[in-house]
């Protein structure tokens, strides 16, 4: 029997199947632990080695990736909610009680989107935190850096569009104040300075364009919700790509010279 | 042209610095398994805090979105309560549209205005005082203090309550702010303006935006190898941005201690 399950194993290991997909085994050798890396799309994203230092918690506090843990787990729990809301005034409200009371595990998910959410935005400032206080914006690091701030901003207004989401007291009136500021732009808001030389008017100002209108309703709503779940996640995505491929062009992560 | 002494300087300074002591770069590690197991840990341990902090605590849900009934008061989320917290010592094209997008533009630059080689992969605050000095202060104490100064010490009226205070919506707070030419000693001088620009606002933010920051240049550029590296372009960016920065604080003092309200009224914007 011991003898008839090794050959089965040595069968499935040999089949044309198996090594088409698995490339090598699993024999801890230092050929195997660079391959694991090499031959895995996902893995990739990590070079075969790096600086002993850069492993250490202390120094990263591991937060860029718990960063970009909470970004999946976003990308994840947002799309299980968007089969069940809908961005329309009449229904919006009424589909996240559904989510809450009705949808199995509706609540568990919508909790896990927002607990992320602000996760996430207090993460990219430990993040941007660490990576000032070891200096690691310096050259040649210097462009990633800016890629980083972009990030920031990006991270705070998907936050922030994602509020106006429930269409609740809580979320028209934070969105309200908000928005607001628009008003005051130079140039482009009708209460700002200098409006008058622009020609702008309530109707057709920054905030207007914004909210698709002069206080947030109907349309604010199904802009935002673009924002946020197409726009600003692709743009986002996007960014990180080039911020994580920037980090292995730039040398791996940052240390003493 | 200014530049190229300045980077030829810069390169010399970073051979010259003081090399930390550290192991050299060959001490490396594979990824797998001494990173890639760090990263399992660490997002099992972060999903199971999630998952039970999400089955413990509901995310806020209030009564259906109507714009009629506006409360009291209306809060950004918390993320944003710095910029609100503003508004009370700027008018809202400042605090929510010209310094939001000089914090953005001014992280972004960090790179290009901060020269110093040192410090660059490792924690140190003995080699890069004013550069971690003015990024603390910005941060945790402007930042992070005023988002907690809106998040848990402001109630109806956008007045101050202690968390222990219970809210009331009729709170009386008597409103004495007055523009600084009807201050104190500054009534003295009568308010002059042209073309309904105040001239005394006007002179002190030359002073403080410009004359200052040319005059300490002029003064100590000469002896300043600091300031001869950073080269004018780049002293004029740190200058504007920290001067900007501490307009803040500075405001925030005028108002607490003296209740001034504007520094400058024009007919189209207020300091
Ligand atoms: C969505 C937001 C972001 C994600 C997912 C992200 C992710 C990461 C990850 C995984 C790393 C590897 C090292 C580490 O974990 O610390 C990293 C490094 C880095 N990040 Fe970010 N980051 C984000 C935002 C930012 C921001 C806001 C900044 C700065 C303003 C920034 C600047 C940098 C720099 C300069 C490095 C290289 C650090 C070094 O070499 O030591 N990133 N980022």
């Amino acid at each position: 029997m011991f003898k008839r399950l090794k050959d089965l194993k040595k069968t499935i290991l040999e089949s044309q199947v198996w090594r088409s997909m698995f490339r090598h085994d699993y024999a801890d050798t230092p050929r195997n632990r660079t391959l694991q890396i090499m031959s895995n799309v996902w893995m990739h994203l990590h070079p075969p080695k790096v600086r002993r230092h850069a492993i250490r918690i202390r120094f990263t506090w591991c937060m860029g990736g718990i960063t970009f843990l909470l970004f999946l787990v976003l990308t994840v729990t947002g799309v299980v909610l968007m089969f069940y809301y809908r961005p329309v005034a009449e229904y919006a409200y009424a589909d996240m009680k559904y989510l809450q009371f009705d949808v199995p595990f509706g609540m568990l998910v919508r909790n896990m989107h927002r607990w992320a959410a602000h996760g996430m935005v207090l993460t990219v400032w430990l993040h941007m935190f660490r990576v000032f206080m070891t200096g690691s914006y310096k050259s040649p690091r210097e462009f990633n850096w800016v890629i980083g701030v972009i990030l920031l901003t990006l991270t705070l207004l998907l936050s922030f569009t994602g509020y106006l989401l429930p269409w609740d007291q809580l979320s028209i009136w934070a969105v309200t104040v908000g928005t607001n500021m628009a008003r005051a732009t130079p140039l482009l808001g009708h209460e700002g300075p200098f409006a008058h030389l622009a020609g702008v008017t309530p109707r057709y100002d920054a905030r207007a364009f914004l909210l698709g209108g002069t206080i947030v309703g109907p349309p604010t709503l199904l802009r935002f919700y673009v924002l946020h779940c197409i726009f600003l996640p692709i743009l986002a995505s996007l960014l990180m790509i080039v911020h994580f491929w920037r980090i292995r062009k730039d040398g791996g992560i940052s240390g003493p010279l | 042209m200014a530049e190229a002494p300045g980077r030829a300087a810069v390169a010399e300074k970073a051979k010259a610095a003081p090399k930390p002591k550290i192991k050299p770069i060959e001490d490396k590690v594979h990824c797998w398994p001494y990173l890639v197991r760090s990263e399992f840990v660490c997002s099992i341990i972060l999903m199971a805090l999630l998952m039970v902090w999400s089955l413990g605590i509901d995310a806020p849900m209030e009564e259906p979105a109507n714009p009629t009934n506006t409360p009291n008061p209306s809060k950004a989320p918390w993320y944003f309560l710095g910029l609100q917290e503003m508004l009370v010592y700027f008018d809202p094209w400042m605090a929510g549209v010209v310094l939001p997008t000089l914090i953005i533009v001014g992280l972004m630059v960090i790179p290009f205005i901060d020269i110093n080689p040192k410090g660059n992969g490792y924690y140190t605050f003995q080699e890069r005082k004013f550069a971690v000095t003015t990024f603390l202060f910005g941060f945790l104490v402007l930042w992070v203090s005023l988002i907690v100064t809106g998040v848990f010490l402001r109630g109806p009226g956008w007045n101050l309550f202690w968390p222990w205070e219970v809210w009331d919506p009729h709170k009386v707070v008597a409103l004495t702010n007055v523009d600084l030419p009807y201050w104190g000693p500054f009534k003295l001088l009568g308010n002059p303006k042209i073309l309904d620009v105040e001239l005394l606002g006007l002179t002190l933010v030359i002073l403080y935006l410009i004359v200052l920051p040319v005059a300490f240049w002029f003064r100590k550029s000469k002896t300043s190898p600091i300031l001869q590296e950073l080269g004018p372009l780049r002293y004029g960016i740190v200058a504007f941005l920290l001067l900007t920065m501490l307009g803040l604080p500075i405001k925030m003092f005028l108002r607490i201690a003296f209740n001034i309200k504007y520094i400058w009224v024009t007919p189209w914007f207020n300091v």
